[in-house]
């Protein structure tokens, strides 16, 4: 296979194809559009199911459906419509089955607008929906990511009958890369032995439901799921290291923002200054093991997002106060520069840096001086 | 080695397609590429403007603030990019569509009357071809022949008809470019 000039969304919707998307239900949403575009052509043509839904509702209730049979289904959107679907989410995640959700974050609360954002990492990684329950959430931060987890996310879907987010952003979306989509897989529809899907009168009668009116029932649903999910902790971490053999100073970054950074940190190394970066690719389960590590040489983390300041309350977590966290975030829509990531590293690799607990006051006062 | 070209100018102009080319060229030359739009929310019209960032290792950021080289189509990203240039950067302005000349001593600006060259070839489609040319004039990483091969490469067989028009236009903005540097580089810029 060759490399092909692809648009983040167009690439996550044929690797999706590839990988044996068999229902696909979404509503357009900018900046994430492309994705129902692609697949409004693509899905038709192979003979596989395509509905645009009348709204995000509808198309999470499709996806919860669908996903019941044991096909590989997903739907795509970006932040309000992903808001919108956060009960069926949960409902999905009580019933233990495989799903995957593509969010190509866009500036919020609110209506907010369609610029690049990451202001959904606590909704993805933390919260959401309703009820006890941990999403598997990848973070790409290149169109080949996109393609490469796109692809395992169906993969992971199945394997722990779990929930699976891509959790993109705008710029992710809408940026072209050359990028190596994989190869046509056979389409193999497996008979999972929880999936109903008609048993014709030759077997047991299954059931799929997120009710368990008896307490006790649902006590025992939720161990299972917490064991589901202490295995995906342990076996699921991912991350990618840049410079970090002998970094002193530790910038952590995901997706958009993590290959901004990395700009400023090849800048700081051209100066001779040890910083090194870490950008999770999995946000959910997050490294915090290899944070921990790295906190226990490191001088100062700087912590830099779309946002302000979510997946900072998780690297906190893993530094435990040993060395100072700083944080320099671009919320609403706002993509950082190379260089107002240098600015901050300058200033942390120059200056006698004190530890708080939390250091999106002095951000705030730096951003708004 | 990395390089960042900025084009800019209004919606119709050809800016993203400009930009796509570039990165097509750098591709077929086992760069590593980005290409990224500045999306807004209309379906036409209005401003556009895209990012190319050419690099031999992983690229970073997608996004400069003081871009190198750039290609500018109308008076409003004129305005917009001249200020934000680097320092030492090449700056190729539509001069058929700004009524001033450059305010910047300090990068080589290339003036090029691309709607009227365009014209000319046949056809005001061409615009965007007629200002690539230019910048390739200044652009080490990408040679003409290799934008002419991209285009080629990359363009669906059933447009291959309108490639003389687009080596054409390619071609006229490139020598236009090279008499400018060449005088400037007798005179100083300006």
């Amino acid at each position: 296979m060759t490399k092909e000039l692809i648009k983040g969304n167009v690439a996550m919707a044929e690797a999706a194809v590839r990988a044996g998307l068999e229902a696909y239900f979404g509503y357009p949403i900018t900046p994430q559009t492309e994705v129902l575009e692609h697949l409004a052509r693509r899905m038709p043509e192979l003979g596989r199911a395509f509905v645009q839904a009348e709204s995000e509702v509808a198309a999470i209730n499709m996806v919860y459906g669908a996903a019941c049979t044991g096909v590989r289904v997903m739907t795509t959107s970006s932040s309000p419509g992903v808001s919108l679907m956060q009960e069926g989410l949960s409902y999905i995640a009580g019933t233990e089955i495989p799903a995957v959700l593509i969010n190509v974050m866009r500036g919020g609360p609110g209506l907010g607008n369609i610029a690049p954002a990451q202001s959904d990492y606590y909704q993805a990684v933390h919260g959401g929906g309703h009820g006890d329950y941990h999403p598997i959430v990848l973070a790409p931060s290149s169109v080949q990511e996109a393609i490469d987890l796109t692809v395992l996310s169906f993969d992971l879907a199945e394997k722990y009958r779990n929930l699976v987010f891509i959790l993109a952003d705008g710029s992710v979306g809408q940026m072209m890369e050359p990028a190596e989509l994989p190869e046509m897989r056979p389409l193999i529809r497996k008979d999972w032995d929880w999936a109903v899907n008609g048993k014709g009168g030759k077997r047991e009668r299954r059931i799929l439901t997120s009710i368990y009116i008896d307490p006790p029932a649902e006590e025992q649903a939720n161990y299972r799921m917490q064991k589901t999910w202490q295995t995906i902790q342990k076996n699921e971490v991912r991350y990618k290291e840049y410079y970090l053999d002998d970094a002193e100073y530790v910038v952590v970054g995901f997706g958009t923002a993590g290959r901004v950074a990395l700009s400023a940190v090849r800048a700081m190394r051209h100066n001779g200054v040890k910083v090194g970066l870490l950008r999770p690719v999995a946000l959910s389960p997050y490294p915090f093991e290899v944070i921990d590590e790295l906190a226990s040489r490191a001088k100062a983390f700087l912590v830099v997002e779309m946002n302000q300041g979510q997946m900072l309350s998780d690297v906190q977590l893993a530094v435990k106060g040993r060395v100072p966290v700083e944080f320099y975030g671009r919320p609403g829509g706002m993509v950082p520069f190379p260089e107002q990531i240098l600015k901050e590293l300058k200033r942390i690799t120059s200056t006698d840096l004190k530890i708080v607990s939390d250091p999106r006051v002095a951000w705030l006062e730096r951003m708004t001086a | 080695m990395q390089k960042e070209i900025l084009i800019a100018g209004f919606g119709g102009q050809g800016v993203l397609f400009a930009g796509q080319v570039l990165a097509y060229a750098a591709m077929d030359l086992g760069r590593e590429v980005t290409w990224i739009p500045s999306y807004g929310p209309e379906m036409r019209g209005g401003t556009a403007n895209c990012t190319v960032v050419i690099a031999d290792e992983e690229i970073g950021s997608p996004l400069v603030e003081n871009p190198p080289a750039a290609i500018l189509l109308n008076l409003p990203s004129y305005d917009k990019y001249e200020p934000l240039m680097q320092k030492g950067g090449v700056l190729v302005v539509n001069a058929s569509m700004v009524d001033r000349g450059p305010k910047r001593a300090d990068i080589i600006t290339i003036c090029v009357a691309a709607n009227e060259i365009a014209e000319e070839i046949g056809d005001r489609k061409l615009t965007n071809m007629v200002a690539v040319g230019a910048l390739l004039a200044c652009l080490p990483e990408i040679s003409l022949g290799a934008l002419k091969a991209a285009l080629k490469n990359h363009l669906p067989e059933r447009h291959h008809k309108l490639l003389p028009s687009n080596y054409a236009a390619l071609q006229r903005g490139y020598e236009t470019a090279l008499e400018q540097t060449g005088i400037a580089a007798g005179t100083g810029i300006r």
